[in-house]
């Protein structure tokens, strides 16, 4: 099967794209990705166009930094083979494309809805029709949790199958949310109007999904991007890190009750999130990421600022940190709790902390690097293997500490920003355009095509917790109930990035 | 009496104090000593709303187990008065009496019929009664090392003759400490503060209790926490007379409510599975106490 290679935030013609037949397209991409854990599927979606499908097919290769984008056209409500059965890397992108254009996939596994949106082909269904797993037994009892939660944050239902204590399966489904992002994305086409859009996918994502449709948009529309944009993205991409990971071991110290670390956490997160609302103005990052330009250039006030907050941070950070790993109460709570290995992660596909906790290496920042990765500082992705809670925990530990010299590094150089003559982003016409951005939760994928008269005809966006939901349900298979909560925390994924 | 309204007052603070030392730990000022017991006032003047699923048993529940405690109370001497209700074998009728207001709370946890309150219940259950025998043992080894079988009688007759018995005395204090921790749901085993149902023990059984009942239980807590620490004081006060024993009856309160402050905030709690294991350690502390009255009073070797 011959495929179309192109680079992370390359812009091709979408007539380049080879169309093969169902059969072709099935067997040379399942060919592609078997038995090469650096391949992995980054996007594979639908686009309708009167009664016929084009489904596009895109894998990253994490060695070549290539990206390998095939496609193949199917009727509406055809049925055929499924991905699934021979990688399971696909199953949910499989359960979204039946779900919007019902495509029968004939030996996929379960073919339950996916989420519920609004675009879905049967209107009929909703959530109260989910069909959960069910088990016939005496013995073991159903715990249901949510859709609403019981603390502030998002909609999303957990159905446990438990026998006593001991959990044996977890189901997760969410859809509770219908915000329709990606329709959204089409009828709305000032630029403005968008880029909003694409801060609120993930609330706690704002700059990984800002970047990435920045440099999606830049490069369809053919504008260079300037050192200085490159640098504010960088940046803010790894002190959102800093500030999340910082804010993900509080929430984790709440959850086994240790009183000390929630506090001190908590408080360590607030000034680099305060940063954000002292250079940009507003903690979230919202409003500084923006194709083309930024409204708050970065200059050397802010660096010394920046560079001042890092000192008083590292210090009470260690300190902290130095206790929390060696507190024995918190050791026995962490350790072999929710455990993923390595082949579980590779045949779940999972992207991000997710993967690198059970030494799976996947970090766009090194395999397919944008803005001044690779450019100012070669990343080292880092990697732990046991795939438990401590793990994570570890792992977010290692990765501040990485960030923070990155952005000392990137602070050497403050590229001067010259604000453009009025620049038109006018987008080509018929055009592919791939965007990769490692979030701090992980791999977040974005893909335009636009039409004959350069209007936008797809906007696919896909967040990393699309792939890592699964890890988390298989992390507390015969683990204790009451471990859910720090499984969940030490994950961490979004109800809306899935929802969209 | 005296000893009745001691403990009643002491409950108006106990918790307020055990938060005000939290706060101070984890770098807050904390609210005001006196703000659980405001809380709680607040919630006494309020309706409660009962579900159409719950009976009777729901709504009578936290009633009684209030109404358990303050009977269980009424039997706890001060130093050399003996406590409103006193007979020989009191303490037996102390810990079921504590037993039977839990026993309606968790039948009001499964009358409710969610599936977090039942999972709730069953480990209120298997920690109680894992608590049991340390209780048992503790109180025995003192009627065998006194010779009496009720509070007053083994509180007043009780002293530290030889010096292996002061650590009889300080084992019990450990012994009750925990007990009381345990009892009252909180850290290491439980964490009150979580919003976590899936991992809560106390709190997951009265989800659905509201307004006045609500109040009730969150009164219930503070009394048994000073209705512990009074029997931790009576281990020390012995018949000193009243101007010096109820000072001190209060600096053993606010020591216990200290204590118990800084433990919940310099460790993190217990995975579930290990609580059983660490309860059982203070069964194996009270056998300590038993075989060293044994050995006081030389019925050992």
């Amino acid at each position: 099967m011959n495929y179309l290679t192109l680079y992370n935030n390359q812009t091709v013609s979408v007539k380049d794209i080879p169309e093969h037949g169902y059969d072709v397209f099935l067997e040379g991409n399942l060919q592609l990705l078997k038995n090469r854990p650096e391949r992995h599927c980054v996007n594979y979606f639908g686009v309708k166009n009167n009664r016929e499908i084009r489904i596009y097919c895109c894998i990253a290769d994490d060695l070549t930094h290539k990206i390998y984008v095939s496609s193949c056209v199917l009727e509406e409500g055809s049925s055929i083979a499924s991905f699934t059965v021979q990688n399971h890397n696909f199953e949910k992108f499989e359960r979204e494309i039946h779900e919007n254009f019902d495509i029968n996939f004939t030996d996929h596994p379960w073919l339950k809805p996916y989420r519920f949106a609004n675009n879905k082909y049967n209107k009929d269904l909703n959530v109260g029709d989910y069909p959960f797993y069910k088990v016939e037994s005496d013995e073991l009892h159903e715990v249901g949790v949510g859709p609403i939660h019981a603390g502030i944050i998002e909609p999303g239902h957990f159905r446990f199958i438990c026998n006593g204590e001991q959990i044996m399966h977890l189901e997760i489904q969410l859809g509770y949310q219908h915000r329709g992002i990606e329709e959204l994305f089409i009828q709305k086409s000032k630029l403005i109007e968008r880029v909003t859009l694409v801060e609120n996918i993930a609330g706690d994502t704002t700059v990984g999904h800002t970047t990435a449709f920045s440099n999606l948009y830049e490069s369809l529309c053919e504008t260079s991007t300037s050192d200085a944009l490159n640098f504010s993205r960088t940046l803010a991409q790894e002190l959102e890190r800093i500030a999340i990971h910082t804010g993900d071991l509080a929430a984790i110290c709440a959850d086994i009750a240790y009183q000390l670390g929630n506090a001190v956490f908590g408080r360590l997160r607030t000034p680099i999130v305060n940063f954000f609302q002292e250079w940009g103005g507003n903690r979230l990052a919202k409003g500084l990421i923006r194709p083309g330009k930024i409204n708050f250039p970065f200059d050397e006030a802010l660096a010394k600022r920046l560079l001042e907050l890092f000192k008083a941070y590292e210090s009470d950070f260690n300190e902290m940190v130095e206790e929390f790993f060696s507190l024995p109460s918190v050791l026995s709570r962490i350790e072999r709790t929710g455990i993923v290995t390595y082949d579980e992660v590779l045949e779940i596909g999972t992207v991000g902390i997710s993967a690198r906790m059970s030494g799976l290496s996947r970090d766009i920042r090194l395999s397919h690097p944008c803005n001044l990765y690779g450019n100012t500082f070669i990343h080292e992705p880092l990697l732990k293997h046991h795939g438990d809670v401590f793990s994570r925990v570890q792992l977010r530990r290692d990765e501040i500490r990485q960030s923070i010299e990155y952005c000392k590094k990137l602070l050497e150089n403050i590229p001067q920003f010259h604000k453009p003559e009025n620049i038109l982003f006018v987008p080509g016409e018929e055009k592919f355009t791939l965007s990769l951005v490692e979030g701090w939760r992980g791999e977040i994928c974005h893909c335009a095509i636009t039409d004959g008269e350069g209007n936008l005809k797809t906007y696919k966006i896909k967040d990393p917790s699309h792939h890592n939901w699964m890890a988390l349900a298989q992390s507390v298979r015969n683990n204790e109930i009451s471990d859910f909560p720090i499984c969940n925390k030490s994950f961490n994924l979004s109800y809306c990035g899935h929802d969209l | 009496m005296v000893s009745f309204l001691l403990i009643i007052l002491a409950s108006f603070v106990f918790i307020g104090v055990v938060v005000r030392t939290k706060s101070i730990a984890s770098g807050r000022k904390g609210p005001g000593v006196m703000q659980p017991m405001k809380d709680i006032i607040r919630l006494w003047r309020k309706g409660a709303v009962y579900s159409k699923t719950s009976s009777f048993i729901f709504q009578m529940a936290p009633t009684i187990y209030l109404a358990s405690i303050l009977l269980a109370i009424a039997m706890i001497p001060h130093g050399k008065l003996p406590g409103i209700i006193s007979f020989d074998g009191d303490f037996v009728m102390f810990a079921y009496i504590l037993a039977f207001g839990k026993f309606w709370m968790i039948i009001s946890a499964l009358d409710t019929g969610s599936s977090f309150e039942g999972m709730g219940a069953s480990r209120e259950a298997l920690y109680s009664m894992l608590v049991e025998p340390a209780f048992f043992i503790i109180m025995g080894s003192f009627a065998l090392f006194t010779g009496y079988t009720s509070f007053y009688d083994i509180f007043s007759t009780l002293n530290y003759g030889p010096y292996i018995s002061y650590l009889i005395g300080l084992l019990a204090t450990f012994v009750l400490v925990l007990i009381a921790m345990i009892e009252n749901s909180r850290m290491p085993v439980d964490d009150p503060k979580t919003h976590l149902e899936l991992t809560m023990i106390h709190e997951v059984m009265i989800l659905d209790n509201s307004g006045f009942d609500l109040g009730n239980i969150f009164y219930a807590t503070s009394l048994k926490f000073s209705m512990y620490g009074a029997l931790i004081a009576n281990l020390f006060l012995g018949a000193v007379p009243l101007p010096i024993s109820i000072p001190s009856f209060f600096i053993i309160q606010f020591v216990f409510a200290v204590a118990v402050g800084i433990l919940e905030s310099f460790m993190a709690r217990f995975r579930m599975s290990h609580n059983p294991q660490f309860i059982f350690i203070l069964t194996s502390v009270s056998l300590l106490i038993f075989f060293g009255v044994l050995l006081v009073l030389g019925k050992f070797i």
